[in-house]
């Protein structure tokens, strides 16, 4: 039972916090279908300067995965930019503009791991290895029947990712700026009105939503696969996506969805080790989230409360 | 004359992506160290567009060429499909997902059967149509009765048939030697393989007929009926299709229904045809590739056969390039990415550029 809880919490903040990220572009009325591909990037720069800058320090040091994450957030809210780019000065389809992204994230980091590689470590591979990041128990806490697994073999960064979502939390319901955000996602013309420019709270939103998504993507690529390489772009972006339309585009009810994937997963491999079936098992277990997705999604998505501007460009003249 | 000058507008803003794509390519390329132009030449060259230096036994252009055309073949149906569900402003992003539906299930009824060429090819391609069909109905009707977006449920079941289908295939299908599975009948392929022409051993892909029928089916079915006018009034504005009395939700189950069925098509021609095998838990690339083939050929047919030929000319290409200039392969899914980032703002140029004219009067 404990295993199952500590997997699947690991599996489901990053995805959280990828989910924010997505809350965050959506809320503000751009739509986002790059989250794939932002998580992705973020972890490539990330992983890039993380095998760049660990020869001076020793091998179990921490200090290049917090480096690593800071990278992540840099490099994911960077590429977030071709989004704001294409949507906000171009005005390109968004749901166009967010496969673009996710294609031309999976090519650069395919081919640039390739190039990086060859051109700074002189070997010829197509990922960077990394280590899988060290695990804390906090004492008191863990010993609680049951739920003291919350507290048990916990990866660093999910308190990071904890304080991250709570503070994004804050910015969105209890700032002004939040304010403004998700009024520009039902009524950016009142927006506009308010003497606010919406084009600028729209770009914030996007590059919030790439930093967010690298922060997600690094966790994954620390702790999953503990290496970045192409098996990185498994779809968890566009889980993440789920995971906030079937939360109602509200920061809560999508942390409870993010629980839901993580458990359905962790439990489903727990039950295959359990029965011990043939590994081949595995490979119906990993369909777990997505047909619970679906499935949600049949059950959640009549009522849905999406932003009232989503999808548009803002067009000044308008009525 | 008159005619070059109606179609210039729709084709000057794709060429200008290609070119723009194709200098950024280049520059990478150059940066890296190596000789784009050779590097450019070496794809024509390994597409049978273009002399070699050297042929292995059986082997010229010719059969370069036609294995370019066993390979561009699926890519037609992909981005038919891609365009077809676009029309009505549906993004079908399953197309991969749908492709591997069709050329599993065509594989398990007929590839694994033993009939005979007569009776398996035209049922290859049936089934084909059929499942691809119901999967991109089942996208389309959850789109209307629930409300799901269709890009969200798309993708859910390209995981859950690659998962599912890659179960099926390690416990039941699998070739132990290739760790794929096992390869289809040569009575049930679509293409033709290892043919002797003349002094020649060809692989003569029969796909590529019914493509270029498709591509006239699909043509028609838009242009020439009242559905395809139907269609694209959903695309334009759903609301104002709903009081003109159009049945919304039935057109864009119908829309994804044809998008899926071309997609079957794509799978069988690509699982059956251009290879006889599925690698599991692989989820090819030509349906997301379709999507950059598709936008670039303006959602036209006639367009994406020339987009079609261009993408899979830069994908097929590239093996032969990596040989011959040592330039990655992975840069070809760079300039199709950067193809598709610029053809994404074509309709900001388009506008900008009639602005320009209105600002000249």
């Amino acid at each position: 039972m404990s295993v199952v809880i500590i997997d699947g919490l690991s599996f489901a903040l990053p995805l959280f916090i990828m989910a924010i990220g997505g809350i965050y572009c959506e809320k503000s009325g751009v739509t986002m279908l790059a989250v794939e591909g932002l998580q992705g990037f973020g972890a490539f720069v990330g992983a890039f300067v993380a095998v760049l800058v660990a020869g001076s320090f020793d091998g179990n040091s921490p200090i290049p995965f917090y480096i690593a994450m800071f990278f992540a957030v840099a490099g994911g809210g960077l590429f977030a930019l071709i989004h704001a780019l294409l949507c906000l000065k171009f005005k390109a389809n968004q749901v166009i503009s967010g496969v673009v992204v996710n294609i031309l994230a999976m090519a650069l980091t395919a081919y640039l791991t390739k190039l990086f590689n060859r051109i700074f470590f002189g070997a010829a591979s197509d990922k960077f290895v990394l280590t899988v990041s060290s695990r804390i128990t906090v004492p008191v806490l863990s010993d609680i029947p049951v739920l003291g697994a919350v507290f048990t073999n916990i990866y660093p960064f999910e308190i990071v990712i904890v304080a991250a979502a709570f503070l994004s939390w804050f910015v969105m319901y209890k700032t002004r700026f939040g304010m403004h955000l998700r009024a520009c996602g039902d009524n950016p013309h009142a927006v506009d009105a308010a003497g606010r420019s919406v084009g600028k709270i729209r770009l914030a939103a996007i590059v919030i939503c790439g930093a967010l998504s690298g922060l997600g993507g690094i966790c994954f690529a620390y702790s999953i696969s503990a290496n970045f390489s192409s098996n990185i772009y498994v779809g968890y972006g566009y889980l993440a996506i789920a995971a906030l339309i079937f939360g109602n585009w509200r920061i809560l009810p999508t942390l409870a969805a993010c629980l839901l994937f993580g458990f359905a997963r962790s439990g489903g491999y727990r039950l295959v080790q359990v029965l011990q079936m043939p590994s081949s098992f595995q490979d119906l277990v990993m369909t777990l989230p997505y047909v619970l997705t679906l499935l949600l999604l049949v059950f959640f998505s009549k009522q849905n409360g999406a932003p009232k501007a989503l999808g548009a460009a803002y067009d000044k003249g308008a009525r | 004359m008159k005619e070059i000058k109606k179609i210039w507008p729709s084709v000057k803003i794709p060429l200008f992506a290609i070119l723009c794509s194709l200098l950024a390519g280049g520059v990478i390329i150059a940066l890296t160290g190596s000789n784009p132009f050779r590097a450019y030449y070496s794809l024509l060259q390994g597409c049978g567009l273009a002399p070699k230096s050297s042929y292995a036994g059986y082997k010229s252009m010719l059969t370069d060429f036609f294995s370019y055309v066993n390979y561009f073949t699926p890519m037609i149906f992909a981005a038919l499909a891609v365009a077809v569900a676009l029309r009505a402003g549906l993004f079908n992003i399953g197309v991969s997902g749908q492709m591997l539906a069709a050329g599993f299930t065509a594989s398990v009824l007929v590839g694994y059967s033993g009939l005979g060429a007569v009776l398996a090819k035209p049922l290859v391609l049936l089934v084909g149509v059929v499942v691809g069909g119901l999967a991109g109905a089942l996208i389309g009707f959850l789109k209307y009765r629930f409300n799901i977006n269709e890009v969200v449920s798309s993708i859910m079941l390209n995981y859950i048939f690659q998962y599912v289908i890659s179960f099926f295939i390690n416990t039941y299908f699998v070739d132990p030697v290739s760790r794929q599975s096992r390869e289809v009948s040569d009575a049930s392929r679509l293409t033709l393989m290892d043919t002797p022409v003349g002094n020649l051993k060809m692989d003569i892909p029969l796909g590529v007929l019914i493509a270029l029928v498709a591509v006239f089916l699909v043509w028609f079915l838009l242009e020439k009926t009242k559905l395809g006018y139907e269609l694209k009034a959903v695309g334009c504005s759903r609301s104002a299709a709903k009081y003109a009395g159009i049945q919304v939700g039935k057109s864009m189950t119908l829309s994804m229904t044809i998008s899926g069925a071309l997609a079957g098509l794509a799978g069988v021609t690509y699982y059956l045809g251009y290879v006889g095998s599925i690698q599991p838990k692989v989820l090819i690339s030509t349906g997301f590739d379709a999507i950059a083939v598709s936008l670039l050929g303006n959602n036209h047919p006639v367009g994406i056969i020339f987009s079609t030929m261009l993408i899979t000319l830069i994908g097929k290409g590239s093996t032969y390039m990596k040989s011959a200039s040592g330039v990655d392969t992975e840069i070809a899914s760079v300039i199709t990415g950067i193809i598709l980032l610029f053809s994404a703002c074509s309709a900001y140029i388009k506008w900008r550029m009639a602005r320009r004219k209105e600002g000249k009067k």
